[in-house]
C-alpha cells in the first residue's frame, strides 16, 4: 500500500500547481489520486480520469452508522486533537505541498497536541515552527499559497489571528478576485477558539463573525471527533482558502470513527436529530448543550429537530430550509457574540428565504456581548444554557 | 568592425549613410562594453561588488527603449486620468524606471517579484503588454486582472510578477512567502520583495525579516527610497533613513537607484547572496517625479526645484542616451526615432485599450471563490451555486 502510495505522487491539475512539482520524482503520473477505502488492490484510480474519492455526501453521523460501518470495518477510538493529527497527516503523506505554519508546532508538539510528532516525520520544514508574528506568518503563507503551496496555518488561538485580520481579508480573500483568478490561495487557517475554563477575555474570544464578511473564504465550524477529522481533511483540499474553528474544550472529546479515509463536504450541515416540532440551529460547543437541552425536551414531550450548522459561511440553507418547512419554528444557539453573530446573519438568512414557512418570529440564543470574564460563575452565564435553550423552545413552541 | 567604426568615424564621415547601417549593426552586437556605476555601493555588513558592470550595445539599446516606453507609458496614464478614463488611485513610476529594467536585466523570469501599488512598469518589465496594462487601468475586460483589479492589482503569474498590492507592507510577509516556497521546493529562484521608504517603517517588514534571515530563505528586499513616504519626507517618519542597516542581522545594500547598471550588479550580487546565505536588504536611492499619486500634485512637500535639480543630473533615461552616444551605439536622430516609435506603440496601446469593452456584468460574482474541488456547494434551491468534481 505504501509503495502504491508512493507511485501515485501528488499531482494536482489545479491552476495553482506551479512548475516547482514537475521535478518531482513522480511527475510522469498526473491523475488526482484517490485513495478509496478498498483500493488496496484496484489501481484504476491512478490514470487519467478525475474521480472523486469517497466524499461523504450525507452529513449525518450518527452513532448508528459509525456502528455500521464498525460491523464491516472496526472503528478506531480516539480523542478529537488526535483525530485532527490524522486528518492532517494523511493529507500530508497525500500531498507534499501540505505544509504546516504555526507557533509552536514543531518541536514543541503544538500547543493542543494536533500536530504532535509531525515534524519529527516531516522535518522542520514542513511543520514550520514560527516566530510570534502572526501578522506576517499568515502573510507568508499566502505568499507559499500563490505558488502552489497547501500551507495550514495554526493560529494558537482564534483570538490571536485578529493580528493577522489584514492578511486574511485582503490578501488570503482577495487575491483571487483581484487577480482575475490569476492566484488561488488554497490556504487553512485552523485554531481553537470560544469560551473556555476561566481563561480570561483576550484568551476566550467567540469571534467567527469578525470573519464572515471577508469575501472570499470559507467558514466551519467541526464538533465532533468525526466532523472534525473530515473537514480538515476537506479543508486542506478545497482551493478556497478556508478558516475552521475548533473549540478549546472539545479537544478531549472521544469517539469512535471509521478506519477507512473519509472527507466531509465544506458547505453542508449536519443532521444531529431529526425531529418534528422545533428547528434547534447550532454549531461547535453548543451542540453539546442543545442536545443536553434535548434530552430534557424529549421527556417533556416535544420533539425537536437539531442542526449542527457545521458551514457558517456559506450557510447549507437547502438542509436548513428543508427543515423550517417541515417544523414552522426555528431556534439558534450559538456562542458567538449576539451583536452581528453568526446567528444574526443567519436570523436574516432564514427569515429572507423562508419567511412564509415560519409560524413564530426567529429566536437566537447567542453569549452576551460582553468581554469573557475570568470568575468562574460569570463565565458559564455568558455562554447559553441547556436551561435557557429548554426555556426558550417551551417559549416558541406555546 | 565594430572598433573599426569607432576609431575611423571621422574619415568615413562622408559615408555616413553606411555608417549608419554599421553602426546598426552593432546595436545588436554582444561585444562587451564596460561601464562604471556613476556612485560605489556601501554595505552594511557585506562587501560591496565592484562599480564596473559588463554590458553589451544590444543590452544598452534595449534599456533606453524598455525605459523610455515605461516613462511615456506613465506620461500617457497621467493623462488618461485627467481625462477621467482611469478612475481612483493611480501611482506613477516615472524617474524610477532605472530600478525595474535593471532588476529583469539581473535575473530570469522564474525569479519572483512582489510589489507594492507603484506596479505599472515593474509589470511591463515583466513582460506584460501594454494592452494588458492600459486595460486594466481603464477597467476593461483585456486587462491583465480582467478589470476587476485596477491600478494596485496587476499579476502576471507565469512570468513570476506576483502584484500588485494596496496594503503598505503588507507584501513582504507574501513576498518571504514567496521565497519560503522557493527554498521548499529546492529550485535555485530567489524572490525580490519590493517596498518604499514609507512601507520600511512597518512592524510586519521586520518579522518577515526575522523569519526569512532565521530560515535562509532567498529573499531580497528591495526598498525603493524615493524619499518621500506619501507627503512625508523620510527624515520626518524614520529615525533612522538609512533602510539598508535597519536589517541589523541582515546584510544590506545602497545602491543610486538611478542608474540603471548599478541596479543590474546589486541585483546579480544579490541574487547570488540570497541563494547561499539568505536575505539581503537593497536599498535604491531613487526618486519619483509625479506626486504619490494623481491625487497628490507633488508640489506641497517638496520644491519645484528639487524635482528639477533630479531630472537635469540623475534622470535614469538622460544617463543611458548619454551612454549610447558616448559609445557611439546610435546617432541623437535614432534615438529620437526610438522614442516616437515608443509613443507610436502607446498610443495605439491606448487606442486598442479604449475600444476593450467593460466586464461583463456577471464577472462580478466569478473568481470570488475556486469552486469544484470534491465537494458541491449549493444555495436554497440546490440549483445555484452548484459545483461538482470534474
Amino acid at each position: 500500500m505504501a509503495a502504491m502510495l508512493q507511485a501515485i505522487g501528488v499531482a494536482s491539475p489545479s491552476v495553482a500547481f506551479s512548475d516547482h512539482y514537475n521535478k518531482s520524482s513522480v511527475s510522469s503520473i498526473r491523475s488526482f489520486p484517490v485513495i478509496r477505502s478498498d483500493a488496496r488492490s484496484s489501481s484504476g484510480s491512478i490514470h487519467g480520469s478525475f474521480k472523486p474519492g469517497k466524499i461523504i455526501t450525507k452529513a449525518t453521523a450518527t452513532q448508528t452508522e459509525s456502528s455500521a460501518s464498525a460491523a464491516s470495518k472496526p472503528g478506531h477510538e480516539l480523542l478529537m486533537f488526535e483525530a485532527l493529527r490524522e486528518g492532517l497527516e494523511e493529507e500530508m503523506d497525500r500531498d507534499p505541498r501540505v505544509c504546516v505554519f504555526g507557533e509552536d508546532v514543531g518541536h514543541y508538539g503544538g500547543s493542543y497536541k494536533v500536530t504532535k510528532g509531525l515534524a519529527q516525520k516531516y522535518g522542520d520544514l514542513r511543520v514550520l515552527d514560527t516566530p510570534i508574528a502572526e501578522n506576517s506568518f499568515t502573510g507568508m503563507a499566502v505568499g507559499a499559497a500563490m505558488t502552489g503551496l497547501r500551507p495550514v496555518v495554526e493560529g494558537m488561538n482564534m483570538g490571536f489571528l485578529l493580528l493577522a485580520f489584514n492578511q486574511i481579508s485582503d490578501n488570503c480573500g482577495m487575491l483571487h478576485y483581484t487577480s482575475g483568478g490569476q492566484f488561488t490561495i488554497p490556504t487553512v487557517i485552523r485554531g481553537p477558539g470560544g469560551v473556555g475554563r476561566q481563561l480570561g477575555a483576550e484568551h476566550s474570544q467567540r469571534l467567527e463573525s469578525y470573519f464572515q464578511s471577508i469575501p472570499g473564504i470559507q467558514l466551519v465550524a467541526c464538533s465532533t471527533v468525526y466532523n472534525a477529522k473530515g473537514l480538515m481533511k476537506a479543508a486542506i483540499r478545497s482551493e478556497n482558502p478556508v478558516v475552521l474553528f475548533e473549540h478549546v474544550l472539545l479537544y478531549n472529546l472521544k469517539e469512535r470513527i471509521p478506519d477507512e479515509e473519509y472527507v466531509l463536504s465544506l458547505e453542508e450541515a449536519e443532521m444531529v436529530r431529526p425531529g418534528e416540532h422545533i428547528t434547534l440551529l447550532t454549531y461547535s460547543r453548543m451542540r453539546y448543550h442543545v442536545m443536553q437541552a434535548a434530552k430534557t425536551l424529549v421527556n417533556k414531550g416535544y420533539d425537536p429537530e437539531v442542526i449542527d450548522i457545521r458551514s457558517l459561511k456559506p450557510f447549507d440553507l437547502y438542509t436548513i430550509g428543508n427543515s423550517v418547512k417541515k417544523t414552522h419554528r426555528v431556534l439558534i444557539v450559538e456562542e458567538c457574540m449576539r451583536t452581528g453573530g453568526i446567528g444574526a446573519s443567519l436570523t436574516a438568512a432564514i427569515n429572507e428565504n423562508f419567511h412564509d414557512y415560519l409560524d413564530a418570529p426567529i429566536v437566537c440564543l447567542s453569549s452576551q456581548d460582553v468581554p469573557t470574564p475570568y470568575a468562574g460563575t460569570l463565565e458559564e452565564w455568558t455562554v447559553v444554557q441547556p436551561s435557557q435553550i429548554v426555556a426558550a423552545v417551551e417559549q416558541l413552541c406555546k | 568592425m565594430a572598433q573599426l567604426t569607432r576609431r575611423t568615424t571621422d574619415l568615413l564621415k562622408p559615408f555616413s549613410a553606411a555608417l549608419s547601417s554599421t553602426r546598426l549593426l552593432t546595436t545588436t552586437s554582444t561585444n562587451p562594453i564596460t561601464v562604471e556605476t556613476s556612485l560605489p555601493f556601501t554595505g552594511h555588513r557585506i562587501d560591496p561588488p565592484s562599480r564596473t558592470v559588463e554590458t553589451t550595445p544590444q543590452e544598452l539599446m534595449s534599456f533606453f527603449r524598455d525605459m523610455a516606453l515605461m516613462r511615456r507609458m506613465e506620461i500617457a496614464a497621467d493623462s488618461l486620468y485627467k481625462a477621467k478614463l482611469i478612475r481612483g488611485f493611480c501611482h506613477l513610476y516615472d524617474g524610477q524606471e532605472a530600478v525595474a529594467v535593471g532588476m529583469e536585466a539581473a535575473i530570469t523570469k522564474k525569479d519572483c517579484i512582489i510589489t507594492a501599488y507603484r506596479d505599472h512598469c515593474i509589470f511591463i518589465g515583466r513582460g506584460g503588454t501594454l494592452l494588458q496594462c492600459f486595460s486594466e487601468l481603464m477597467g476593461r475586460k483585456d486587462g491583465c486582472s480582467k478589470g476587476k483589479g485596477g491600478s494596485m492589482h496587476f499579476y502576471k503569474k507565469e512570468n513570476g510578477f506576483y502584484g500588485g498590492h494596496g496594503i503598505v507592507g503588507a507584501q513582504v510577509p507574501l513576498g518571504c512567502g514567496l521565497a519560503f516556497a522557493q527554498k521548499y521546493s529546492k529550485d535555485e529562484n530567489v524572490t525580490f520583495a519590493m517596498y518604499g521608504d514609507g512601507a520600511a517603517n512597518q512592524g510586519q517588514l521586520f518579522e518577515a525579516l526575522n523569519m526569512a534571515a532565521l530560515w535562509d530563505l532567498p529573499a531580497i528586499l528591495v526598498c525603493e527610497n524615493n524619499h518621500y513616504g506619501m507627503g512625508t519626507a523620510e527624515w520626518r517618519a524614520a529615525k533612522s533613513p538609512s533602510y539598508y542597516k535597519r536589517g541589523d542581522y541582515v546584510p544590506g545594500l545602497k545602491v543610486d537607484g538611478m542608474d540603471a547598471f548599478a541596479v543590474k550588479q546589486a541585483c546579480k550580487f544579490a541574487k547570488e547572496h540570497a541563494l547561499k546565505n539568505g536575505p539581503i536588504i537593497l536599498e535604491m536611492d531613487t526618486y519619483r517625479y509625479h506626486g504619490h499619486s494623481m491625487s497628490d500634485p507633488g508640489s506641497t512637500y517638496r520644491t519645484r526645484d528639487e524635482i528639477s535639480g533630479v531630472r537635469q543630473e540623475r534622470d535614469p533615461v538622460e544617463r543611458i542616451r548619454k551612454l549610447v552616444l558616448s559609445h557611439d551605439l546610435a546617432t541623437e536622430k535614432e534615438l529620437k526615432d526610438i522614442e516616437k516609435e515608443v509613443r507610436k506603440k502607446v498610443d495605439e496601446a491606448i487606442a486598442q485599450a479604449k475600444e476593450s469593452p467593460m466586464p461583463d456584468p456577471s464577472e462580478l460574482f466569478t473568481n470570488v471563490y475556486v469552486k469544484g474541488y470534491g465537494v458541491e456547494a449549493f444555495g436554497a434551491d440546490r440549483k445555484e451555486l452548484k459545483a461538482v468534481l470534474p
